[in-house]
């Protein structure tokens, strides 16, 4: 399976919530009229320049270990080289909102447009990572089995080199849908993210950050991530028990 | 989420008619963000012969320490500091003709840039946006800036502070080389540095020799003021 995908802009809206957090707001704060009003702004701006898109390409394990290793720089024990062998299907894949986005960022910074501008880009950062969501579920709906949980990991994170994309990029061709990746191996438009969607059972993506790399780890998204997916187990076996109750 | 409308504070008419009320409302439209009452206020001011160094000192940079001390209290949040940042640019834009000729001098010269090999530099723009706003002259270099282009223009410049933001682990080394490259052509005392960004922390900044670091871009002014008072 290799598919080039479009989305609608309205399926990729980034959340106050997700846009906010980036802004270092978090949720339960009280928040003034100004900031709603920015947020609105922002978010209308996004749908007017925001061009979402996707790749994705199912690769074979031994495929994505060639790819993983990259230049070789990776950290020596990283959770995507602890899991990627237990996945039952593995994907790299790309998304992004395209260039106009980035371009009225940088012409609102122009503009002396600060406050705006600022919730921009955490629009677009949370709306490229909807975009990424978009993708992920159609590798969960196409490719895996109903029961399986798909996690995204990205080069750059979690002891995964950044240089890495390159590989990445020679598999996957994200120049398809306009990502180009340059010397320093980020990608252009800004906004947009890469990796490996590895679907399997919700257990194999369980670990503990306390891999060397993780000290340095501000955000620690990985627990939420973690978290969400045993939140969805018990909801799961809850609903299997309703199910076999219902039936006695 | 609650809404309020505790920010966009009211113009202090009751102050109208004496220099000190000017000043206290120029303080209260910057809080606000107001550009469009900022830019009445300071033609008022102006007319009334007022100098621009108190318009800036007392009226501006004041708002900005206010509005500084309201983030840190977690009283108010980064777009309202942007907000009232954009007005700060603003009033600098009608008072930045006049200060040739008054000769008010910056607080100092700060080089500021994302490090080489990353071009995220939303963090850095921001932190060079509130320098500005504080009355610090800024070289932005831009993002993907390598070592040498931070000492070269720090020295060509006479700036005291180079700025350095980097949002991936894998740039973080980039700060090490400049302050290496400090050291070695005696330069580390002279010439300050802070650095900043998603994965960076005051250890990493103690570990690698950097003078300060930056949590976020009001702290960052902060610890330059220091550096330059120090310098």
């Amino acid at each position: 399976m290799r598919e080039v995908l479009g989305f609608r802009v309205d399926e990729i809206v980034p959340s106050r919530r997700d846009t906010l957090a980036l802004q270092g707001i978090s949720a339960g704060k009280e928040i003034s009229r100004n900031i709603l009003e920015l947020y609105d702004g922002a978010v209308r701006l996004f749908m007017e320049c925001a061009r979402p898109a996707g790749i994705v390409a199912e690769i074979s394990k031994d495929d994505f270990e060639a790819i993983y290793e990259g230049e070789g720089l990776n950290e020596p024990s990283t959770p995507v080289a602890d899991i990627f062998r237990k996945a039952d299907n593995l994907a790299l894949f790309a998304a992004t909102i395209g260039r106009g986005v980035h371009d009225r960022i940088n012409a609102l910074f122009g503009n002396k447009d600060f406050a705006l501008a600022g919730m921009l880009d955490a629009a677009a950062s949370a709306g490229v990572e909807r975009a990424a969501d978009r993708v992920e579920e159609y590798f969960l709906d196409n490719v895996v089995s109903g029961k399986m949980r798909v996690v995204r990991y990205s080069p750059g994170y979690c002891g995964w080199h950044v240089s890495g994309q390159k590989k990445l990029f020679e598999y996957l061709k994200p120049e398809k849908i306009g990502i180009i990746l340059r010397p320093s191996c980020l990608m252009e438009p800004l906004k947009s993210v890469s990796g490996v969607l590895m679907g399997g059972k919700p257990e194999i993506h369980f670990f503990s950050d306390r891999y060397p790399f993780c000290s340095i780890c501000e955000t620690h998204s990985c627990r939420e991530r973690i978290e969400s997916l045993r939140r969805s187990i018990h909801v799961a076996e809850q609903q299997v028990q309703s199910t076999s109750s219902n039936n006695l | 989420m609650w809404l309020s409308n505790r920010f966009n504070p009211p113009r202090a008419i009751i102050f109208e008619g004496s220099g000190m009320a000017l000043l206290e409302q120029i303080t209260l439209a910057l809080q606000g963000g107001d550009t469009d009452g900022i830019t009445e206020l300071l033609k008022e001011a102006l007319a009334d012969k007022m100098k621009p160094g108190d318009i800036l000192n007392s009226g501006l940079i004041a708002g900005m320490n206010i509005v500084g001390e309201k983030y840190k209290q977690h009283e108010i949040f980064l777009p309202e500091v942007m907000l009232a940042a954009r007005a700060m640019h603003v009033a600098m834009d009608i008072l930045k003709p006049l200060f040739m000729k008054d000769d008010v001098p910056a607080l100092g010269r700060v080089v500021i840039g994302t490090v080489q090999g990353d071009i995220h530099d939303i963090g850095k723009n921001l932190v060079a946006i509130m320098l500005k706003g504080a009355g610090f002259e800024v070289i932005d270099l831009g993002n993907d800036v390598p070592p040498e282009t931070f000492i070269e223009t720090a020295v060509e410049k006479q700036a005291k502070v180079i700025g350095m933001s980097a949002l991936l682990t894998t740039t973080m080394p980039v700060m090490k080389k400049v302050i290496e490259q400090l050291k070695e052509r005696g330069l580390d005392g002279r010439i300050k540095t802070i650095i900043g960004g998603a994965p960076i922390s005051d250890e990493f900044a103690r570990r690698i020799g950097a003078d300060a670091y930056g949590y976020d871009s009001v702290q960052a002014i902060d610890c330059i003021k220091k550096l330059v008072a120090e310098s």
